[in-house]
């Protein structure tokens, strides 16, 4: 299982999240650049403040070169998960719903928060106990979800909602709650919390593991298929 | 009389004329006018600062280099300064922040070091009572989080105090430190004549121009708006993509020396890059990118744009590393040489500009000699009193708690980024430290001041900073290695000032010679004084200190039902100065307690050794607010109550006083603490319950849990 790590100029949590993948399997950055995803079976796009993000999150990030590849990887089923700026990148490539909105407080915010798993029959939760709540930090400016009120009823219809801040812990005010989103197709991920810095007690809490050992173990079924 | 203008005296500019040999010209006046700028050459404080200890076993890089550097073990050095940036946020608090964290991240990645925390110390008026105070507040810890989160570097620590003598200069104090293999420090020193000078980073543009002594150098008055053009502007995004380029050169071998730009420009950086490596350098000013068309040369030469390193080059290397420069899309481009000679010269193509000796520009500025005299009156008026009498012991300590000095700071800190980089152990209010984990080992790091102690006893206050910083790190069992600090006073011509200085610096030096802690580098700022008077003296001091397993790092919280608390060393509180006397309305007056340096370093190893061994559950210094908010704080950052009897008669002094750095609460399983070998150990309570219930003499009180914590977390968040 090798992850690859979209770096792009500004990104932050790039290595962070090759550390917490290293520590399933194998990890590689993928620099903005290049066309090259190294034959990786899930992408990873990090948190940070790619370009800068002076125009609006996300927005620049979406028309690097790799980015083209990781969107022709989505489409072939590949598996992609977009943490905080990446959630931001891949909304606005059009690979998740919603749109990420600047907070209520219109301030940066760092904070554990809970989140609750909705559902654990995923690519990216099935190492997870639906119901079950984990402990992982958010750290942003801009992560309130948004989607107009059929969509959000239609996403949570479809299942699409994977995690939500736990009752009075939603930070942000995103709509309905909602911490992380799939695409349809259930492979593309995004999500504002940061599990790659819940991987160790030591640091915190080890709950974002999950994430990532769900990851692990859903290529390997398939591998093993 | 244009060197007037630029501040220089007729006496400065006679020996400029002398040292010459002719009159100087237009571009070489506006160098020497800011290499010759308190900013630049600590002309009033550097005979002073040679009163404080710089060397110990594990310094690598002592002051003078653009970062202090010490030895952690395992071949890893840890980079870190503390500096100021004062003057540019009264004007403008949100970029005068947020540059004043980039300047401090790059002094640290110019030593080769990846910057991995910030922490900041910051000083404003009154919140309750001015709105400039509160704008100040808002927008300098946005402009903080602005720099800190979008680069990628945590700010992990931090203090914020409120005093009316900071209302019109606001104190932006910030301190970065970094990690390196010992193999990539780099000095600053240029070498080998020949060797190219390579600008990296932003263009250069007409912002920040003079801002060295425009800005840092005088006093703020009326008027300061027409200032506001000498504030420079930051872009993290540039910063970030300059850190990553400039570790990569170092990591590729491809620098002889590395340099920031910081005040004073091209000026400042190649003169000192010049001097430390006694050699001439020599700078076309037509070959530097321009943000701007039209600028002159001297502007070229002074201006403060952010995100610019200098880095000398062997000239086969140059397009090397011009290629890595282009893979981080950072500007790089050949402007110079290193010479021979000793002389720094500025041209345009063919046209000399300026030609100074570069000993001229850097070693010859006067110092002066203080004229200090202990005022006769007192300095700073009595603010007005917030308490009047007749409160009950459990109304003060909910008083004190929600104070804006000792109130939760959760408003401010839940705006930085304080885990990137995947290293932080104890989060803000987690421990009285931060620990950062390196894998092998952790390091720790506090950041101290308290000006209104330092106003009333400037000696003892001074020293009391500096032992509150190393019972910091011993709370969370770590061993100090080494200090930064940042001198914020007022004009150091006015004797009183003056004796502040030479006191606080008389004090910072017996505290360190007691510690064994050198100071491996810092930054003075002068010249803190609005028509109303001097700012507190307010030396802030940044401390680093290591230890062996990041998993026994000290909490400051209570962990146990049943656990006994005791208080461990030997202290005499008292109210002068305390927080409880300003809010009962007391001008800072002296004489603070007794400070026996002695024990009070015994205590620290003392406390230092029990953390690491396992034996205390919890440990939090004796500061602001005495022993009652001291036990009040480990309750509510364990979720635990306590019941507390203490040996005395229950008076303000015995509950709220104050005597910092000496002392520390601890709690922990009571054959545990009582083999800890902890010197003046007394057992005064029990961990348990939801409340913190606490009798000594007549006085006895019980408070809810909730109820300390809805004052403590209130006091600030109306503000910020």
């Amino acid at each position: 299982m090798k992850f690859g790590i979209v770096r792009f100029p500004g990104s932050c949590d790039d290595v962070d999240a090759l550390l917490a993948a290293e520590r399933v399997g194998e990890a590689a950055m993928l620099w903005h650049a290049e066309r090259d995803l190294q034959d990786v079976d899930a992408v990873i796009v990090p948190g940070g403040f790619s370009y800068g993000d002076y125009l609006r999150a996300g927005a620049i990030a979406r028309f690097a070169p790799v980015m083209e590849e990781v969107a022709e990887f989505a489409r072939a089923g590949g598996l992609v998960l977009g943490i905080c700026n990446g959630f931001q990148v891949l909304c606005e490539a059009g690979l998740l719903p919603g749109a990420l909105l600047p907070n209520v407080s219109l301030r940066f915010i760092c904070r554990q928060v809970g989140l609750e798993v909705v559902r654990s029959d995923t690519a990216f939760t099935c190492a997870a106990t639906a119901g079950s709540r984990l402990s992982i930090p958010v750290k942003h400016t801009t992560g309130r979800f948004y989607a107009p009120e059929a969509e959000l009823d239609r996403l949570q219809a479809a299942g699409q909602v994977l995690l939500r801040y736990a009752p009075a812990q939603n930070p942000n005010g995103s709509a309905r709650d909602i911490a992380g989103v799939a695409n349809e197709a259930g492979n593309v991920f995004g999500l504002m919390p940061h599990p790659e810095h819940a991987v160790d007690p030591l640091t915190g809490s080890a709950d974002g593991l999950t994430i990532f050992e769900s990851m692990r173990a859903q290529v390997a079924d398939r591998i093993s298929v | 009389m244009r060197h007037r203008e630029l501040g220089l005296t007729d006496a400065e500019y006679e020996l400029i004329v002398a040292k010459l040999g002719r009159e100087p010209g237009h571009v070489e006046l506006a160098m020497f006018s800011l290499m010759w700028s308190e900013h630049c050459a600590y002309k009033h404080s550097k005979k002073l600062l040679r009163r404080l200890p710089t060397e110990g076993p594990h310094v690598l890089l002592g002051p003078g280099e653009n970062a202090g550097v010490v030895d952690v073990g395992g071949g890893i050095a840890v980079a870190f300064k503390v500096e100021s940036h004062n003057h540019p946020s009264a004007v403008e608090p949100f970029q005068g922040a947020a540059t004043g964290v980039g300047g401090i991240l790059r002094d640290v990645f110019a030593v080769g070091a990846r910057p991995i925390a910030v922490l900041d110390s910051l000083r404003f008026g009154e919140p309750a009572t001015s709105a400039r105070s509160r704008f100040l507040l808002e927008r300098a810890v946005a402009g903080i989080g602005h720099y800190g989160n979008s680069i990628g570097v945590a700010t992990v620590g931090g203090e914020i105090y409120f005093e009316s003598s900071y209302e019109q200069n606001c104190l932006i104090n910030a301190m970065c430190l970094g990690l390196a293999p010992r193999e990539r420090l780099i000095r600053s020193a240029a070498a080998g004549p020949g060797n190219v000078l390579v600008l990296l980073g932003a263009l250069t543009g007409r912002d920040g121009i003079g801002g060295a002594s425009v800005l840092a150098s005088a006093e703020l008055g009326e008027a300061d708006d027409a200032k506001r053009p000498s504030v420079q502007i930051g872009d993290p995004f540039a910063e970030k993509k300059l850190l990553e380029c400039s570790l990569e050169l170092l990591d590729r071998r491809l620098l002889v020396s590395l340099q920031d730009l910081g005040a004073a420009g091209l000026t400042s950086s190649s003169a000192e890059m010049a001097s430390k490596g006694e050699v001439g350098l020599d700078i076309d000013v037509a070959k530097v990118p321009l943000r701007e068309p039209g600028m002159e040369s001297f502007e070229i030469m002074i201006s403060e744009s952010q995100e610019r390193m200098l880095g000398v080059v062997e000239p086969d290397r140059v397009a090397e590393v011009l290629a890595v420069c282009e893979r981080w899309e950072t500007l790089a481009t050949p402007i110079g040489e290193v010479t021979a000679g000793a002389e720094l010269r500025v041209l345009r193509g063919e046209t000399v500009e300026a030609e100074i000796p570069v000993a001229a520009l850097v070693d010859d500025c006067p110092l002066y000699d203080l004229d200090p005299a202990a005022p006769d009156r007192p300095l700073y008026a009595a603010p007005p009193p917030l308490l009047h009498g007749g409160e009950t012991p459990d109304e003060l300590l909910l008083a004190l708690l929600a104070s804006a000095n000792i109130a939760s700071r959760r408003p401010v800190f839940e705006q930085y980024d304080c885990i990137v980089q995947s290293r932080t152990v104890r989060r803000p209010d987690a421990a009285d430290a931060a620990v950062l984990d390196l894998g092998r080992g952790a390091i720790a790091v506090s950041i101290d001041g308290n000006g209104r102690r330092v106003a009333g006893d400037p000696r003892r206050g001074a020293a009391e900073v500096v032992f509150e910083c190393a019972a910091n790190l011993a709370c969370v069992g770590a061993e100090p290695l080494g200090l930064t600090n940042c001198l914020n006073f007022g004009n150091p011509e006015k004797p009183h000032v003056a004796w502040q200085l030479t006191e606080a610096v008389e004090g910072l030096a017996e505290a360190c010679e007691a510690l064994t802690i050198p100071v491996v580098g810092g930054n003075v700022s002068l010249y803190n004084e609005a028509p109303t008077g001097p700012i507190f003296p307010t030396p802030v001091v940044g401390m680093v200190g290591k230890l062996p397993d990041a998993a026994r790092a000290g909490r400051l919280g209570l962990a146990h039902e049943g656990d006994a608390i005791a208080i461990v060393g030997s202290f005499t509180p008292g109210l002068a100065c305390s927080e409880l006397a300003k809010l009962r309305g007391a001008a800072p007056e002296g004489p603070l307690p007794d400070l026996d340096r002695a024990s009070a370093a015994a205590t620290h190893a003392a406390v230092r050794e029990a953390v690491r061994s396992g034996a205390l559950a919890s440990a939090h210094d004796v500061a602001e607010g005495g022993l009652a908010v001291a036990l009040a704080e480990a309750c509510l950052a364990g979720g635990l109550g306590a019941e507390v009897a203490l040996a005395g008669e229950g008076g303000d002094a015995e509950l709220f006083g104050e005597a910092p750095g000496r002392a520390f609460i601890v709690s922990g399983a009571e054959a545990a603490l009582r083999g800890a070998a902890l010197p003046g150990l007394r057992v005064i309570g029990r961990v348990g319950g939801d409340a913190l219930e606490l009798s000594a003499g007549a006085v006895q009180f019980k408070v809810a849990l909730s109820e300390l914590r809805a004052a403590r977390e209130g006091g600030l968040v109306q503000f910020a």
